[in-house]
């Protein structure tokens, strides 16, 4: 184990992939001389030269096409998409090309392709630059989505997703990108993709949560156990497919469900978790589900109020405090 | 524009390019027979007329180089090689149809012979080409990858990014265009600021050409030059064939949109006949295109019939292919198998 920036472990995999299989390439806006608009890709133009990282114009329909294009014949690539809200310029070739072409070859054509995009919110970095995306993909079959909410689990899943056959939409945290923790140093540890994680173990109420959310709900597990309530809190790490086994096993013994999310609420992974719940666990909970979300409205710039956007710990912990103690009463 | 080329002492490419037209040609007017008799569902998007540019770009592509087509794909299809009996079976949705029968006409794609696949999305099949062409330079192959497209497609975005990123890049790309007048069911006026798609290449600084699209001899011509540029690592060329459609966008399309006697006069200048003229002196080439003709004839009958007896496929089939490794998305079709009677194993 080796303590390094979430950043770092990202550039570690990138490196470590590319070192080990050389159909690897990557490409995407500035990830050549500048190493990625936020470090991810440094060092790596140096080391494997402009073909295998290759600086591409801020035109994310041919990113994406590049990225379908050399799948099909014998590369895999990894397109960077530099803000999570630009994939919406990629949209056809992954939605429409990417996703479907295994199915629509009848299985003679696979598309090994990984999406890396990063979402940039907790930054100030206001509407167009924060948002959570990732219910569309995995509402999309033919696609796999993972976000990594530290740094050993954003560089195993990304080894993980460069090394899968299928698409992968690979999501990152700006908001973490400089937090450090324990990463394995062999290169040969992935974290499998469809597994979620049991970050903490308690017996009175079930805490999902994902990607940059992870930190804050380990705050508010924590906080919650001081004051004698113990969650089972589950990162789900994968958001297509979701570890449906892990959650449901986990309100069977708790019996109480807490989903929290950064993403707007509607349609989202969130629900999924909740229609989950509602439908096979029907028979576990003893209580409402509670999904904490930001209101409906894009991400506001100003900090105080993307702070209070963004449920923060204390809702967390507030939220669940409140749902126990209805149900004991 | 390039005009016609009378390489008429070249017995064996004209037999081979008439063989592959009159294939094409075959195939579409009996599939469009097909749908208007019931036999086949959904509908069709036909190139009659269209095919002496996908026959004479396709005749200078080697096996293993690639090409992406569009919904008008079967021409593309069947000159690079594809077989009409998958092909004829994927309109009929029959399980040996290139995709097991489940997408259908605009989805044809063959690995074998570089086909990355028609599409129903107009102009996406442009980046995916230009990605095999980052591809084949990337590996330092010598493949070259063609992308056809109609000049409706001009207007997407993705046209632009790909022309762009192509000149940059050099990569070894041919931009075909095959500008039939119409983008779907109105016409070029509408769409586009110029009457000719070639005027985009200078803006990206790579070589235009413009050509007589129901030329056979012509188009080849100038599919050659461009892919011999590009194999030498000259960058992509733009290629715009001027031809016409002569069926409606979709069989069954009113065509509210165009006069007939304008097809009419489209008619008169058919690639099949303007190949059969320009051979016209030699009587025994004649003979044994009247020999090809009725051989292809039989072929088509052979992949209909072939395809008639083709299974429908197995409702399980709904769930093949979506993931090269499904085993983690098992659960997701639970309801749907249970729908189907199969006990749930979860």
């Amino acid at each position: 184990m080796s303590e390094v920036k979430y950043w770092q472990a990202i550039n570690s995999a990138l490196r470590e992939e590319m070192q080990r299989d050389e159909s690897v390439h990557i490409f995407g806006e500035d990830v050549g001389a500048q190493g990625g608009a936020f470090g991810a890709s440094k060092g790596l133009l140096g080391e494997f030269g402009e073909w295998r990282v290759r600086d591409t114009p801020i035109s994310e329909a041919i990113i994406g096409g590049l990225a379908v294009g050399s799948a099909l014949t014998g590369l895999r690539p990894v397109a960077e998409i530099m803000y999570l809200d630009f994939i919406t310029l990629a949209m056809d070739q992954i939605v429409n090309q990417a996703a479907k072409m295994s199915y629509m070859s009848a299985g003679k054509f696979s598309v090994p392709l990984t999406v890396r995009t990063v979402c940039g919110a907790h930054r100030g970095s206001g509407p167009q630059h924060s948002q959570h995306l990732e219910s569309w993909f995995a509402a999309v079959p033919g696609l796999k989505v993972v976000w990594g909410g530290t740094p050993a689990d954003a560089k195993g899943l990304l080894k993980a997703a460069i090394r899968d056959d299928d698409p992968v939409i690979v999501i990152e945290s700006l908001s973490l990108w400089g937090q450090r923790g324990d990463v394995p140093d062999d290169p040969e540890v992935v974290v499998p993709i469809g597994k979620a994680l049991l970050r903490r173990e308690g017996n009175d109420v079930t805490l999902v949560c994902w990607g940059g959310m992870v930190p804050r709900a380990e705050l508010a597990a924590k906080a919650l156990s001081e004051s004698g309530i113990n969650a089972d809190l589950i990162d789900l790490r994968t958001l297509s497919p979701i570890d449906e086994p892990l959650i449901l096993s986990s309100i069977a013994k708790t019996g109480h469900l807490v989903v929290v999310q950064d993403a707007n609420g509607p349609c989202s992974i969130g629900s999924e978790v909740i229609r989950l719940a509602a439908t096979e666990g029907f028979s576990s909970l003893r209580g409402q589900a509670v999904h904490i979300t930001p209101p409906f409205a894009p991400v506001p710039f100003p900090r105080e109020l993307e702070q209070a956007y963004f449920p923060q710990s204390d809702n967390i912990v507030t939220a669940v405090q409140n749902l126990l103690l209805k149900g004991s009463m | 524009m390039k005009g016609s080329s009378a390489l008429t002492e070249d017995t064996e490419m004209i037999l081979r390019l008439f063989r592959t037209m009159s294939l094409i040609r075959e195939f579409e007017t009996a599939a469009a027979g097909l749908l208007a008799s019931g036999a086949l569902d959904g509908t069709l998007h036909m190139s009659i007329g269209q095919e002496a540019v996908a026959v004479g770009v396709c005749d200078v592509l080697m096996p293993d180089d690639y090409i992406t087509s569009t919904h008008r794909g079967h021409g593309h299809c069947i000159a690079k090689g594809g077989k009409v009996k998958p092909m004829m079976s994927e309109l009929y949705g029959h399980v040996g149809g290139y995709s097991a029968g489940r997408s259908g006409s605009m989805h044809l794609a063959d690995a074998e012979v570089g086909i990355l696949g028609a599409n129903a999305i107009v102009g996406a099949g442009i980046p995916i080409a230009v990605g095999a062409g980052f591809s084949a330079k990337a590996r330092k192959s010598r493949q070259v990858s063609g992308t056809f497209f109609g000049e409706g497609a001009v207007a997407e975005g993705v046209f632009h990014e790909s022309l762009n990123l192509a000149a940059l890049w050099r990569l070894p790309v041919i931009f075909v265009c095959e500008n039939n007048g119409y983008a779907e069911m109105s016409p070029m006026s509408v769409h586009l600021v110029t009457e000719d798609v070639v005027d985009f290449a200078s803006p990206y600084g790579i070589p235009g050409v413009q050509v007589d699209g129901n030329d056979v001899f012509a188009v080849r011509a100038a599919a050659a030059e461009a892919v011999e540029r590009a194999r030498d690592g000259g960058g992509p060329t733009l290629l715009e064939c001027k031809t016409y459609r002569v069926h409606g966008h979709y069989e069954g399309d009113p065509q509210r949109y165009r006069d007939k006697a304008e097809v009419e006069q489209w008619r008169a200048n058919d690639p099949l006949k303007r190949l059969t003229d320009a051979v016209s002196t030699n009587a025994a080439l004649i003979s044994e295109m009247e020999e090809v003709t009725s051989e292809v004839a039989s072929e088509v009958q052979e992949a209909i019939a072939w395809a008639e007896s083709d299974p429908h496929p197995e409702l399980s089939s709904v769930l093949s292919d979506v993931y090269r490794d499904p085993s983690s998305f098992v659960r997701n079709s639970a309801t749907w198998r249970s729908r189907m009677g199969e006990s749930e194993v979860l």
